[in-house]
């Protein structure tokens, strides 16, 4: 069970996929991108800590320390995370503007229908 | 001031940005940004030229010596990249002020500007940078610009597209981070040539075939690999033509880049991922593209998607150069990627035009468009030739190379390819020929050009597209001294 970290990471990325690419309402389907995000982060974070070790403080009582490096790329990371979740829901505000619809299946109706393509903003 | 050059080519887009959200003004912020994009395109050529002397150049960003602090690398492949990225940038420029006027409300003007160059700080440093997790955050600054620029577009379609690359493209760098961290578990380094050093004594196959296989993944989900294209069509289709032609001419091709970074500086020397066949799977994928999406591009109703279907195809016959992967296929491939870019970036200019001008470019609106607008459409023509490759432009040039990486290798298929991949395109410029010669235009159509400060950048690209077939001092020189460094790294 050494691994277990590893498995708990690849089930929240599979299923962040999935639900990326199977629902058809686009919040969710945010929701889902931004599992399959965070997921990455725990493929990370995980290995960069010994069990045991502390935080990379040279002290003379400890010997072990955690790498620290993982955790500054993952809060990089994050901050890439947000902004992508913020502006995938603003484009999300704007289409339900436009189409009055969130529902993947209903907008690409619309546009089938007539040329919606200059008919709003 | 001359060493920190390379430091100074992404932080003069990136500052300019925020400059042009406080300046706000439509006129002032398109002068701050072409601004920006000039100095971007004299360093990056400042560089090349200092690279074509004095060897590779390295810059320790903040002191912090690599492979421990971030690593800005400048070498024959990369000042070749610049060069393309910051020149498109600036060749688009002068252009953008009339056609962002036409295609983008006023008051979001400052925005277009500001996100541009954002969009051109982060093509620059995925560029520049010999760092891999650099490379990612530098991916993301330059596509969460482009989803704004492409949301920016006409029409409620332009949302749509945008949201659908946002998804799909945040799958393709999420997976890239994934390859990245399994190489930084395996080798404890980020920077590409450490990683490259410390991967030679790594005998566990598994984790770095895994890396391979997700960066190969996200990376061909960012440059539209076929079958990972379909956010391509309709992005470029519903985007701004400033856009349009900026991302058809570099984001594609900056993605490529990386890849060939990474296939042929990492994973290409490693004895543990030999009896691997990335290569054979590339060129199969490439094969698929220019065939197939070379077909789709005939059918398209409008002159804009089918360029954007006929990207697709373009970007197969990079990537099947790296598939082949011989030297004279690498030159056609690098080469092909300026090629390819220059003459992409005319027709998108000149399509723009007739956005300006006319506001429709499906094939049925543009009847007799050979009389409305002579020059125009004698410039999508060049461009055309071009990108079938015929001899005297710049798309031949790549294909020659291609077609003797083929014959060097023995693959008389892939020959056979390359000619129908030709034919096809000669198809679908013909289409256009047909529609805008042959065809009567509409009762009462006077000549009406788009604008001067439209039409010398428009004049310039099309003269690219042969001035580069004639003397290919630039585009295959500088592919053949970028392959010897690839090469070279693997012996």
């Amino acid at each position: 069970m050494g691994h277990y970290a590893y498995f708990v990471a690849i089930f929240l990325m599979v299923a962040g996929l999935y639900i990326t690419i199977a629902r058809g309402n686009l919040v969710k389907k945010l929701v889902g991108l931004s599992i399959f995000q965070t997921s990455v982060y725990l493929l990370y974070i995980a290995p960069g800590k010994l069990i045991g070790a502390t935080a990379p403080i040279v002290a003379p009582q400890f010997t072990t320390y955690s790498n620290p490096l993982p955790h500054v790329l993952i809060l990089t990371a994050i901050v890439v995370g947000v902004a992508t979740l913020a502006l995938g829901l603003a484009l999300v505000v704007r289409i339900r503007e436009a189409y009055g619809s969130i529902e993947e299946d209903q907008i690409l109706a619309q546009d089938q229908d007539g040329d919606g393509a200059d008919a709003s903003r | 001031m001359v060493d920190h050059l390379p430091a100074l080519q992404v932080v003069v887009p990136l500052m300019s940005a925020p400059v042009i959200v406080l300046l706000r003004r439509p006129a002032i912020a398109w002068l701050v940004a072409t601004a920006a994009c000039f100095a971007a395109f004299a360093i990056a050529v400042t560089l090349a030229l200092t690279v074509a002397e004095s060897g590779t150049v390295s810059y320790a960003i903040g002191s912090w010596e690599p492979p421990w602090g971030i690593e800005y690398r400048v070498d024959a492949l990369s000042a070749f990249m610049l060069v393309l990225v910051a020149g498109t940038a600036a060749l688009v420029m002068p252009y953008a002020r009339r056609s962002v006027a036409a295609e983008v409300p006023e008051h979001q003007a400052y925005l277009f500007y500001a996100m541009y160059c954002l969009c051109v700080a982060g093509l620059l440093g995925m560029t520049i940078t010999g760092d891999v997790f650099n490379v990612f955050v530098f991916l993301e600054i330059s596509s969460l610009s482009t989803y704004v620029l492409i949301a920016l577009g006409r029409g409620r379609r332009a949302l749509l597209a945008a949201l659908q690359y946002l998804i799909v493209g945040t799958i393709g760098a999420t997976f890239y981070v994934i390859g990245i961290g399994l190489l930084y578990l395996v080798t404890g380094s980020l920077n590409f040539v450490d990683i490259a050093v410390q991967l030679e004594g790594v005998t566990e196959k598994r984790p770095v075939l895994a890396a391979l296989a997700f960066i190969t993944v996200g990376l061909g989900l960012k440059l539209a690999l076929f079958p990972l294209h379909q956010w391509l069509p309709n992005a470029y289709a519903y985007a701004p033509s400033v856009v349009t032609t900026f991302l058809a001419a570099t984001a594609t091709k900056v993605s490529v880049y990386v890849l060939v970074r990474f296939y042929f500086l990492v994973f290409a020397p490693l004895q543990a991922l030999e009896g691997v066949p990335v290569g054979a799977v590339l060129v199969a994928l490439s094969a698929a593209a220019i065939l197939a999406m070379s077909l789709v591009a005939v059918f398209q109703p409008d002159l804009k998607r089918m360029f954007a279907y006929s990207s697709v195809a373009q970007i197969g016959y990079i990537t099947l150069g790296l598939g082949v992967a011989n030297e004279a296929a690498l030159t056609g491939s690098l080469a092909h990627l300026v090629n390819h870019g220059v003459t992409k970036c005319a027709l998108f200019l000149l399509v723009g035009g007739i956005v300006v001008r006319g506001g429709d470019t499906s094939f049925a609106s543009l009847a007799g468009l050979g009389r409305r607008m002579p020059w125009t459409s004698f410039g999508i023509v060049i461009a055309g030739l071009s990108l079938i490759g015929v001899p005297a432009t710049a798309g031949f040039t790549s294909k020659w190379y291609l077609i003797a990486g083929a014959v060097e290798q023995g693959s008389w298929w892939i020959v056979a390819l390359l000619v129908a991949g030709s034919l096809i395109a000669v198809a679908y410029v013909w289409r256009f020929v047909e529609v805008a010669y042959l065809a009567p235009a509409p009762a009462g159509a006077a000549v009406h050009e788009p604008p001067w400060s439209m039409r010398i950048p428009q004049a310039v690209a099309v003269a690219l597209c042969v001035v580069l077939g004639l003397f290919t001092a630039f585009n295959v020189g500088y592919a053949r001294r970028a392959v010897d460094l690839l090469l070279g790294g693997s012996q």
